[in-house]
């Protein structure tokens, strides 16, 4: 078989070296192979639900199983996500496994992420592989509110609204930006079959394709490896890719699937009969976006009344918290490893990972970056807090308007301190152990 | 010995929770059922494939050497020279090169045009509603409303008639105690009654102002907590909304059935560039306020 392929290709030579290829062995490596793994599953179950979902907002009178909505006008498109629901045999825990995918798909992006920042990762020759990761990013994150409008539901209707809303406050072209995006006011008919071209083809498609990028990038430039002994900044220390490697890999694409699989059957996730069908003059309260998107949903609310008017020119309040600290958030982080490299003046090539502890500088950036999107995520549940404390959400939203500025800053200098005692004083509660062993002896001492 | 059962233990699992997918699958289907032995049957293989490479396929480890990434400097020099070669003679025919990337630009730009199809001009949509001078003010089910018919501190959501359901003109009704309000100036006569019309769409973000908070007559957008005052016309008093949410002008008919005296005075709804300059002559067109 191998011969047969290699009379054709002549492939034996690359498939050999490809095999033997060193993989660097420590956990924190792996969580850019669950974000891959989720979206294999994240493709896999959304194959099954584009044969079932109608991208239709057409009125429909629902007549399903389903006994408080019967008889209720709901679109075309909520009535066949309901039908997936409740007749289609396997249907709820594919459409359960498939949103619970996508949760997790974002969150390992964003810790995998976390771990090249604090690891310094980054850096030369690894920049390029950087801003293709921030590009996965933010197309993850479209991929997910885009999918998460489709079933026209209520909750994802209020989405919708508040995105329109942040397009139309964009100076000179925001009315012009949110018509065309949206076929006209809002609320439009044409908008769930733009959402569903977007989330089943446009994206997709770019997310394989930067997928694509992201690993040929990482094979040409071979893993990173933790300082340690034998490992230099010029070997790779691993085991061979074939066959511990990739076995490994594939029981890991298999767990993941498995942990998938126990959270969509067990754990009910965007119950959309419980929402109702979207209707315009109608919205549940408290309603909170998927966690991702909770940072700028907390931004909007925290941010001051302030519709900024200059000589007649309005820049109402969404525009700052919804387009502009985006826009700033994102360029940063894109930009930080030259910024990085600017300021330290280092411009070596690095193969050799950080300890965090060694760079305070970028640990205090990191951990203060990393406040600041919490708290704003916080943010976004200030109602659900003021009920679960008993609280007013007046006093709540003061208290983080202010906690959104001094508890990064807080976080960052006790970081950084401590990360500074930690390099001084030499030890290492993360690293192999080094300190003296003692031995109690027969008479009691230590020798 | 112990680790070849615990590879063996853990496809058998695997095998079985597969059959026992079926069988459910089958039966009729059962949500949890369904993702608690699919899980099973992926997370038995994926023990097993797991042990068995971590404990069945001791590898060693090894070291590779890295290679240099980038090429040589003559390299370089060479690609830059036969990539960067032709593209310099061609840019010395200069007149041509730009009537080259004039054109190309142009076409790109007539390619991006129809994009303009996707949607309308805005024109005065944002600035007009569907509440014309004499519309009667309808519930959710079209039915005409009454000063004496509406509950004090209710709150009702009203259309003009004819328009039940229409989004951007959907107004919240308050009657309140006439004696009350204190309504900006120019307004008297606009809550026949006590009965306050506002629009329900915020000012902020867009989302129906669906909560009544009657002891301190106060509305709130349960998307984003801006809160506004009823009695004083709405202005907001927390939350990131700044512009009040316009209020209706209202009368009664010879019947005694709720009318609009004209659209909103303002814009309603979230923010743009021009919501408080644009639409000048076109709101003053829409509006015949009469007292």
């Amino acid at each position: 078989m191998l011969r047969w392929i290699d009379k054709r290709l002549g492939v034996a030579h690359w498939a050999r070296k490809g095999l033997r290829k060193i993989f660097p062995d420590h956990w924190s490596f792996l969580l850019g192979e669950i974000a891959l793994f989720c979206f294999v599953i994240l493709l896999l179950t959304g194959i099954f639900l584009t044969l079932f979902y109608r991208p239709d907002a057409q009125p429909v009178i629902y007549n399903g199983p389903y006994e408080p909505l019967r008889g209720q006008e709901v679109s075309a498109a909520y009535e066949s996500v309901m039908r997936l629901s409740f007749e289609v045999r396997a249907g709820l825990v594919m459409r359960q496994i498939h949103h619970w995918a996508a949760l997790v798909f974002v969150g390992s992006i964003v810790v995998h992420m976390l771990r090249v920042f604090f690891t310094g990762a980054f850096r030369k020759p690894r920049e390029l592989n950087w801003l293709v990761g921030i590009g996965l990013l933010l197309l993850a994150m479209g991929m997910g509110f885009t999918g998460y409008s489709l079933p026209d539901d209520l909750l994802s209707g209020t989405g919708l609204r508040i995105a329109y809303s942040v397009l139309l406050s964009v100076p000179f072209v925001g009315p012009h930006l949110a018509f065309l995006i949206f076929g006209g006011e809002f609320p439009t008919e044409g908008i769930i079959s733009r959402l569903f071209v977007m989330h089943v083809m446009l994206l997709p498609a770019l997310i394989i394709g930067l997928i694509t990028a992201h690993l040929l990038i990482l094979w040409r430039q071979k893993h990173t490896q933790f300082k340690g002994p034998g490992r230099t900044e010029r070997n790779v220390v691993g085991k061979p890719f074939w066959p511990q490697q990739l076995m490994k890999s594939v029981g890991l694409l298999l767990l993941t699937g498995a942990v998938l699989a126990f959270m969509g059957g067990l754990i009910q996730i965007n119950p959309v009969w419980a929402y109702g069908p979207f209707d315009p003059a109608t919205v549940s309260a408290p309603s909170q976006p998927d966690w991702y998107i909770g940072w700028l949903e907390g931004a909007l609310r925290l941010f001051p009344p302030f519709d900024l008017t200059i000589l007649g020119v309005t820049v109402p309040s969404p525009f700052i918290p919804g387009i502009i600290l985006p826009g700033v958030a994102f360029g940063v982080m894109a930009a930080w490893p030259f910024i990085e490299a600017r300021l330290t003046g280092d411009s070596a090539e690095h193969h050799l990972l950080d300890d965090p502890r060694d760079t305070p500088f970028r640990l205090a950036v990191g951990v203060a970056g990393t406040l600041f999107f919490v708290l704003l995520t916080v943010a976004g549940g200030n109602d659900v807090l003021a009920i679960m404390f008993n609280l007013s959400v007046n006093q709540i939203t003061n208290v983080l308007r202010l906690a959104v500025f001094l508890v990064p800053a807080l976080g960052g200098l006790i970081a950084y301190r401590i990360a500074t005692e930690l390099r001084d004083s030499r030890i290492n509660p993360l690293g192999p152990d080094e300190g003296v062993s003692l031995k109690r002896n027969s008479s009691g001492g230590f020798g | 010995m112990r680790a070849e059962r615990t590879v063996a233990l853990a496809l058998s699992a695997s095998i079985a929770a597969s059959i026992g997918l079926v069988i459910v699958y089958v039966l009729g289907g059962e949500a949890q059922l369904e993702g608690v032995l699919l899980g099973l049957s992926l997370g038995g293989l994926g023990v097993g494939v797991t042990a068995w490479a971590i404990k069945l396929l001791p590898a060693r480890t090894e070291t590779e050497e890295r290679e240099e990434l980038a090429s040589s400097d003559a390299e370089e020099a060479a690609a830059e020279e036969d990539i960067g070669g032709p593209i310099e003679a061609m840019s010395r025919r200069k007149a041509l090169a730009r009537l080259l990337v004039g054109a190309g630009g142009t076409l790109l730009g007539a390619l991006a045009i129809p994009a303009l199809s996707l949607g309308p001009r805005p024109g005065d949509s944002l600035f007009r509603t569907l509440w014309t001078p004499g519309a009667r003010v309808v519930d959710r089910d079209g039915a005409p409303l009454r000063p004496t018919d509406l509950v004090l501190e209710s709150v009702t959501t009203v259309f003009p008639e004819g328009e039940a359901g229409s989004p951007d003109s959907q107004t919240l009704l308050i009657k309140v105690d006439p004696d009350l309000l204190n309504l900006p100036d120019g307004r008297a006569g606009w809550a026949p009654d006590g009965c306050v019309g506002y629009s329900k769409i915020c000012t902020h973000a867009g989302c129906p102002v669906g909560l009544y908070r009657a002891e301190s007559h106060q509305l709130l957008c349960p998307c984003h907590q801006s809160t506004f005052d009823v009695l004083d016309g709405a202005v907001p008093s927390f939350g990131p909304a700044d512009r009040p949410l316009p209020q209706l002008p209202l009368a009664v008919d010879d019947e005694g059935y709720l009318i609009a005296q004209g659209d909103f005075p303002e814009p309603v709804g979230p923010g743009f560039w021009n919501v408080t300059t644009g639409g000048g002559k076109l709101m003053q067109r829409h509006r015949t306020v009469h007292h």
